[in-house]
């Protein structure tokens, strides 16, 4: 579990967060929605510690971020996975050796060991031939996946991902949503997930925060999304037509069953 | 005030690139590659440019006596007094400022953007050690790079004055032995030394700390390049006054 108070981030005077706090569960995915530009990358990577921010408190499980000696701060970082909204695979090592980095830089482990750990990952994902391609030379749906193995091939207690469907077609975008999914259930991990696709809103968001200009606009589960009427909310959710329609559908279902 | 306060994160840059080693299994691979493409991979350019600047020197000495008076070992002299000084050390350094130093700027700037070096950070792994540390330590293997280029620098010097039929061998091979003082070896080899330090740190600096997209990378490869020139040519100036007034 984790636990955020009252988190302050500003860039050169401009305040982007402005006061967050929530928690997000174990075993649970965790999904922080809003639209572009409303804060969701900064917010996750102040919970990660790459940036500081000004006021708050992020708490892993009891252990308060900011009062970790460093190297109690690097520890915690080896109990979590990220996957980067561009993957961030390392463009100078093949599929494998961008698994097994973690591994080589904090496991002390005979290397055959390393391999079949890598193996196991991969074959997770459902990556089975492209150990020794470049990520130049793979798909954004295959990169993904292997962001996504790097990011759990040390069995990560926290598993955070940036958009991890941005930029892939939609049929892909769900199998990687279902993938962080089941891995989060199988793993039990709690994970958070930054997104702005109403698909994996509907398809994985066991819990959903709503980000607007910096402040936590709404908070619910997926359930309770199609029935607020928040007004940011319903805005940002039922901005397309689509959408608009299934809420229709959704609601008129509940009403049928009461 | 952004200079002072650029100059207050470089040093700050430094003191992190040297905390938190990298383990030594994977500091040694990486090193082994910088040696790669720093070193070897500069050897090319820098024999080519050594060996024709060393020549043109040469000529233009001799192009430039016309005073029979002045003995004619002057042009080995000359040759070997300005590629020994100045060019191989310095002059090589600023066309290593352009080829290292925009490949350093532009590969640890093109990381930053893709968020390779917030990866690295989330694992745990202290990002400029990764990246910068193995720099330094394959360009501490400048030196001989340019030992090769004051070779070269003084062979293409000697070839043309043979081939030119502005000099004797005899006469060159004089002027290289005359009036010959070690201590400028020792005075080339330490600007050497510090040139490589910054031609490892400084485009490694720009690169590590830029915002922003693929743009902005070659905006920062270029602002490195000025930079590293600016740096290189001004601790030139300080070390000559040091050691050789
Ligand atoms: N490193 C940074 N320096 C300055 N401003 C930033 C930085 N990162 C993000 N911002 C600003 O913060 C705001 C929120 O950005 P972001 O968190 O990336 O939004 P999104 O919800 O699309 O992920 C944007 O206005 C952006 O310009
Ligand atoms: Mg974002």
């Amino acid at each position: 579990m984790i636990e955020v108070k009252n988190i302050k981030k500003s860039f050169d005077g401009v305040e982007i967060l402005k006061g967050i706090s929530t928690t997000f569960e174990k075993g649970k995915t965790n999904l922080i929605i809003g639209q572009s530009g409303s804060g969701k990358t900064v917010f996750l990577k102040s919970l990660l510690g790459l940036f500081t921010p000004e006021e708050g408190a992020i708490i892993f499980d009891g252990r308060d971020y900011n009062s970790l000696s460093t190297k109690e701060k690097r520890e915690l970082r080896t109990e979590i996975g990220m996957v980067f909204q561009g993957s961030a695979l390392f463009d100078s090592m093949t599929v494998s050796e961008n698994v097994m980095f973690p591994l080589r830089m904090f496991a002390n482990q005979p290397l055959s060991e390393m391999q079949d750990r890598v193996d196991f990952v991969l074959k997770r994902v459902d990556l089975i031939d492209a150990h020794h391609k470049f990520p130049a030379e793979t798909s954004g749906g295959m990169q993904k996946r292997v962001a996504i193995a790097r990011a759990i091939v040390m069995n990560p207690k926290y598993l955070f991902c940036d958009e991890p469907n941005s930029g892939l077609d939609p049929k892909t975008a769900i199998v990687i949503d279902n993938l962080i999914q089941e891995i989060t259930d199988e793993y039990n991990i709690t994970t958070v997930v930054n997104t702005h696709d109403m698909n994996s809103v509907m398809e994985i968001g066991e819990k959903i925060v709503f980000l607007k200009n910096g402040v936590k606009a709404w908070e619910g589960t997926n359930k309770e999304i199609f029935k607020t009427d928040n007004k940011a909310v319903t805005d940002f959710v039922y901005s397309s037509d689509l959408f608009k329609k299934v809420r229709e559908v959704y609601l008129k279902e509940l009403e049928e069953e009461s | 005030m952004i200079y002072l306060e650029n100059i207050g994160r470089y040093f700050l840059m430094l003191k992190s690139v040297f905390s938190k080693m990298t383990k030594w299994s994977m500091l040694r691979n990486l090193i082994f590659k910088e040696i790669d493409d720093l070193i070897i991979g500069s050897m090319g350019i820098v024999c080519f440019i050594s060996f024709f600047v060393g020549g043109v020197v040469a000529i233009q000495t001799a192009l430039n006596i016309n005073n029979p008076l002045i003995p004619k070992y002057l042009v080995g002299f000359a040759t070997r007094q300005s590629v020994i000084l100045e060019f191989a050390p310095t002059f090589i350094s600023i066309i290593m400022a352009g080829k290292v130093g925009s490949f350093i700027t532009s590969s640890i700037g093109t990381m930053r953007v893709t968020e390779q070096i917030d990866a690295l950070e989330v694992m745990g792994v202290n990002s400029l050690n990764y990246l910068v540390f193995p720099k330094i330590v394959a360009l501490s293997l400048y030196p001989f790079v340019i030992t090769i280029a004051m070779f070269l620098g003084i062979l293409g010097g000697w070839l043309a004055s043979i081939y030119g039929g502005f000099s004797t061998s005899a006469d060159f091979i004089q002027g290289l032995q005359i009036e010959f003082i070690p201590f400028h070896v020792t005075y080339a080899f330490i600007k050497t030394f510090l040139f490589s330090f910054v031609l490892a740190t400084i485009p490694s600096f720009y690169g590590y700390y830029m915002k922003g997209g693929a743009l902005e990378v070659g905006k920062a490869s270029t602002t490195s390049f000025v930079w590293t020139s600016v740096v290189i040519i001004l601790i030139n100036y300080l070390i000559t006054q040091l050691l050789l007034t």
